[in-house]
C-alpha cells in the first residue's frame, strides 16, 4: 500500500525561513532510515504559499485564479513522502520517528493512496470507451 | 488503546523491527539463527500481553529488544540445555554457570551487517527453495506465518513446518553466521537474489481475484531488494535486480483488462504505467550502470531492456536496436533459445523482418521449444512480412494449435484467415 | 521546474462510499493522457478519504499523538495531487484551469512549486 505523508507548513516554513542545522541533519538520517528500509519512493519540500497560486472553480464561468501567499497555515502544505507500507498503522510507526528537535508543534497528516482496486466505476465499457479514444487521439498524432 | 488496537501497533512495530531484532540476537546467540528467532517471537507475545495495560513504549524496538535479552537469560541460567548448545559451538572453554552470551557485544554497530548475515543465511543453498523463501520472509520481511500461509496458497501449519525444518537444516549443516567473501559471496548472493525475486514473480503473476496477499508480495520483495541494496551499495546486480522488480511492477495496472484477460506490452496503455515505480526503477538502473561501468549482469540487462520499455512514451518509439544488443549480451550470461526468440523479435523491430527471421531460425529446431507457441507465432508474424504468406498461414495455424488461451487461439486463427487472403 | 497540484477534497469526496462515476474517470483520464503525451507527468494520484487516514500530532518532547479520520474539516483536506513539469507557475495554472470535473459548485486546485 501506499501513502502520502503530508507534513503541514508552519510560519517558518511559510517565511521562507530554512530548517534549523539540527533539524536538516536528523532529517537526513529519518530520510536515509526510510530508504534502507525500503519505504522511502518519494518526498519533496515545497517553496512557501507565496510562490503558488489557486484556481477556483464555480460551474459555467472561466475559473479565477488567486495568488499566494494563504493565509490558513494550518491547512498548508509544506512537504510531503510516499511511503510503501504494509498498512496504515506501519506507516504511523514510521511517522512517529519522526525528528523534531525543536519541540514545535507540528502536524503531519497520513493518506492512503489509491489503487486501481479501489475504483468500482472503471467498467469493461469505460476500457472500451478509452480504447477508442486512444485509437482516435493515436490516428490524430 | 483497546487491545485490538494495540496489536495493530505491535504487528506494525513488529514489521519494522523485526530484522534488526533477531539480527542482533543471532549475534548473541552465536550464530543461532533459529534460537535468535525464537527469542525474537517471546518478545512480541510479551509485547502483546503487556502494552494493552503499559502503553505503547516510546522507544518500542528498544523495548524488545530488552526483554528478548531478559529472556535469554533467564533461559541460559534454568536450561543446562542451552548451555550445553553454546558449548557445542565451542567458543568459549570457560562456559558454564555464571557466564553469560556476550549481549552487548558492540551491537549498534554491527546491527546493519548483521542483518546481512541473517539474510544470507536465510537464502543458505542447504535449504530448499520453498524453506529459503519462508524463512526470509518471515525473518526479514516481518511476515506472520499465517500472512506467508496465505500469499503462498498453502496452510499455515505447512510454513510453521517448513520454517521449523529450514532452522534444524541450517543448525545441522552448522551454517556459520557470516557473509561469504570471494567466490562463494557471488554463488551466495545469487541464492539471495533469487529467493527475492521468485517472491516477487509469485506476487506478479498473481491474477485479479486472488486473495490481496498476492500482490503484496511484490511490495514485499521490492522492499526487500531495496534493503539489500541499501546494506550492499557497491553490488550493482542487487540494484539491478531492484530496478527490474520495480519496471516490471510499474506496468501491473495496464496489464490486465477488468475481466482478468492478459494485455501485451506493445498493447498497454502507457498512461497507466506507474511513474513513481519508472522513475525509482531507472534510478536504480542509473546507479547500478554506474557501478557496473556498463558491464551487465543478468539482473540489469534484463532490467535495462525493461528500462527502454518504459522510456518510450508510445510504442513506436521503442528503441530496439539497443533491447536487440541487450538481448544479445544476456543471451551471452544466460544462453537460451527463449532468449534468442526475443532477440529475433528485437532484430525484426529494428533492422527487418528478414533479419529477425535469420535469428529465429537458428533456435526454431531447439528442443526447448517444441511446445512453445510463441515459436510458431513470431515466425508467422515475420514470414507475413516478408510476403511469404503460405508460410506464415501454416504458422499461425500451427501456434493457434499450440496454445490454450482461448483468446489468443482465436486471434491467432484470424491472423492465418487474414494471411491466406 | 516542478509542481505540486493539489486537489483540495470536497464534500463529495470526503463522503463515505464516495466513487468517481465511468463518465468522470474517462474525461481523468483523458486530459492525463494528454499531460503524459507532453511529457509533464512526474506523479498522478487520488487519495481515499481521510476516513482512510490519520494524523501525528507533535508537540515539544510528548510522545506523538495519532487521532485517526475522519476529519471534519473538508477545506484543509487533499483529494488527490500530481506532480507536474512545467516552465512557469503561470504555465500550470493554465493547463490546469482545464482539468475535468471540477465544476459545478466550488472546486479548488493549489499549485506550489516544489523546492529544488
Amino acid at each position: 500500500m501506499r501513502f502520502m505523508v503530508i507534513v503541514k507548513s508552519n510560519e517558518d516554513s511559510e517565511a521562507g525561513q530554512g530548517p534549523s542545522a539540527e533539524l536538516l541533519e536528523q532529517m537526513g538520517k529519518f530520510n536515509e532510515e526510510l530508504v534502507k528500509a525500503g519505504v522511502l519512493l518519494a518526498g519533496e519540500g515545497l517553496t512557501p504559499s507565496s510562490e503558488g497560486a489557486r484556481v477556483v472553480f464555480s460551474g459555467a464561468e472561466e475559473p479565477r485564479v488567486v495568488d499566494g501567499p494563504f493565509t490558513e497555515s494550518k491547512e498548508l502544505v509544506g512537504g510531503f513522502w510516499i511511503l510503501q507500507c504494509r498498512d496504515r498503522e506501519e506507516c504511523i510507526e514510521w511517522i512517529k520517528r519522526m525528528p523534531n528537535p525543536g519541540g514545535e508543534a507540528g502536524e503531519v497528516e497520513i493518506r492512503r493512496v489509491a489503487e486501481a482496486a479501489d475504483f468500482e466505476n472503471m467498467t469493461p465499457e469505460v476500457e472500451a470507451m478509452e480504447g477508442k479514444l486512444r485509437a482516435q487521439s493515436a490516428g490524430q498524432a | 488503546m483497546t487491545v485490538a488496537d494495540t496489536r495493530s501497533t505491535v504487528e506494525a512495530v513488529w514489521r519494522i523491527e523485526s530484522p534488526r531484532l533477531i539480527a542482533g540476537l543471532a549475534r548473541m546467540a552465536r550464530g543461532d539463527v533459529g534460537l535468535a528467532e525464537e527469542l525474537a517471537q517471546d518478545a512480541l507475545v510479551a509485547a502483546l500481553e503487556q502494552w494493552p495495560d503499559s502503553g505503547v513504549p516510546r522507544n518500542p524496538g528498544a523495548w524488545l529488544m530488552t526483554t528478548a535479552k531478559r529472556r535469554a537469560i533467564d533461559q541460559f541460567r534454568r536450561n543446562e540445555r542451552y548451555a550445553e548448545k553454546l558449548e557445542e559451538v565451542g567458543r568459549d572453554q570457560r562456559l558454564g554457570e555464571g557466564v553469560l552470551p556476550d549481549f552487548d557485544a558492540g551491537l549498534d554497530d554491527h546491527i546493519e551487517d548483521d542483518v546481512l548475515r541473517l539474510l544470507f543465511v536465510a537464502c543458505h543453498p542447504v535449504l530448499n527453495t520453498q524453506a529459503r523463501v519462508a524463512l526470509t520472509l518471515r525473518m526479514l520481511g516481518g511476515l506472520t506465518t499465517d500472512e506467508i500461509a496465505r500469499a503462498f496458497l498453502v496452510r499455515e501449519s505447512t510454513i510453521a513446518q517448513r520454517i521449523v525444518r529450514a532452522k534444524k537444516a541450517l543448525a545441522a549443516a552448522k551454517v556459520p553466521f557470516e557473509v561469504p567473501e570471494g567466490d562463494e559471496r557471488v554463488a551466495r548472493l545469487s541464492s539471495v537474489l533469487e529467493v527475492i525475486y521468485l517472491v516477487f514473480n509469485e506476487g506478479y503473476s498473481a491474477t485479479r481475484g486472488d486473495d490481496w496477499m498476492r500482490p503484496a508480495l511484490c511490495e514485499d520483495a521490492m522492499r526487500l531488494g531495496r534493503v539489500l541494496a541499501g546494506l550492499m551499495p557497491g553490488e550493482s546486480e542487487v540494484l539491478g535486480l531492484v530496478a527490474l522488480m520495480e519496471l516490471q511492477a510499474s506496468r501491473a495496472k495496464a496489464r490486465t483488462r477488468p475481466n482478468g484477460e492478459p494485455v501485451l506490452l506493445l498493447d498497454q496503455d502507457r498512461a497507466r504505467w506507474d511513474r513513481l515505480l519508472i522513475q525509482h526503477g531507472l534510478a536504480a538502473l542509473a546507479l547500478s550502470e554506474q557501478i557496473a561501468e556498463g558491464a551487465y549482469g543478468p539482473y540489469s540487462a534484463q532490467a535495462a531492456i525493461a528500462a527502454c520499455h518504459a522510456r518510450a512514451r508510445t510504442a513506436e518509439e521503442t528503441d530496439w536496436a539497443r533491447i536487440a544488443a541487450l538481448y544479445e549480451g544476456l543471451g551471452k550470461l544466460q544462453p537460451s533459445p527463449v532468449i534468442e526468440l526475443n532477440r529475433g523479435v528485437a532484430v525484426a523491430m529494428a533492422y527487418g523482418p528478414a533479419a529477425g527471421l535469420a535469428v529465429v531460425d537458428a533456435v526454431a529446431d531447439e528442443p526447448a521449444l517444441k511446445d512453445y507457441h510463441l515459436l510458431p507465432s513470431v515466425r508467422g508474424d515475420l514470414l507475413e512480412k516478408l510476403g511469404r504468406s503460405a508460410e506464415a498461414e501454416q504458422e499461425f495455424r500451427r501456434a493457434a494449435e499450440m496454445t490454450e488461451n482461448a483468446r489468443e487461439r482465436a486471434l491467432l486463427l484470424n491472423r492465418a484467415s487474414a494471411v491466406a487472403g | 521546474m516542478r509542481f505540486l497540484v493539489i486537489v483540495k477534497a470536497s464534500p463529495a469526496s470526503e463522503a463515505a462510499g464516495f466513487q468517481p462515476s465511468a463518465e468522470e474517470l474517462t474525461e481523468m483520464t483523458k486530459f492525463n493522457e494528454r499531460l503524459f503525451a507532453e511529457g509533464r507527468i512526474e506523479l498522478a494520484e487520488g487519495l481515499t478519504s481521510s476516513a482512510d487516514g490519520s494524523r501525528v500530532l507533535f508537540e515539544g518532547d510528548a510522545e506523538p499523538k495519532v487521532i485517526d479520520g475522519p476529519f471534519a474539516e473538508t477545506k484543509e483536506l487533499i483529494a488527490g495531487f500530481w506532480v507536474l513539469k512545467g516552465e512557469s507557475l503561470e504555465e500550470i495554472v493554465e493547463l490546469m484551469k482545464q482539468v475535468p470535473n471540477l465544476g459545478p459548485g466550488e472546486g479548488v486546485l493549489e499549485i506550489r512549486p516544489i523546492d529544488e
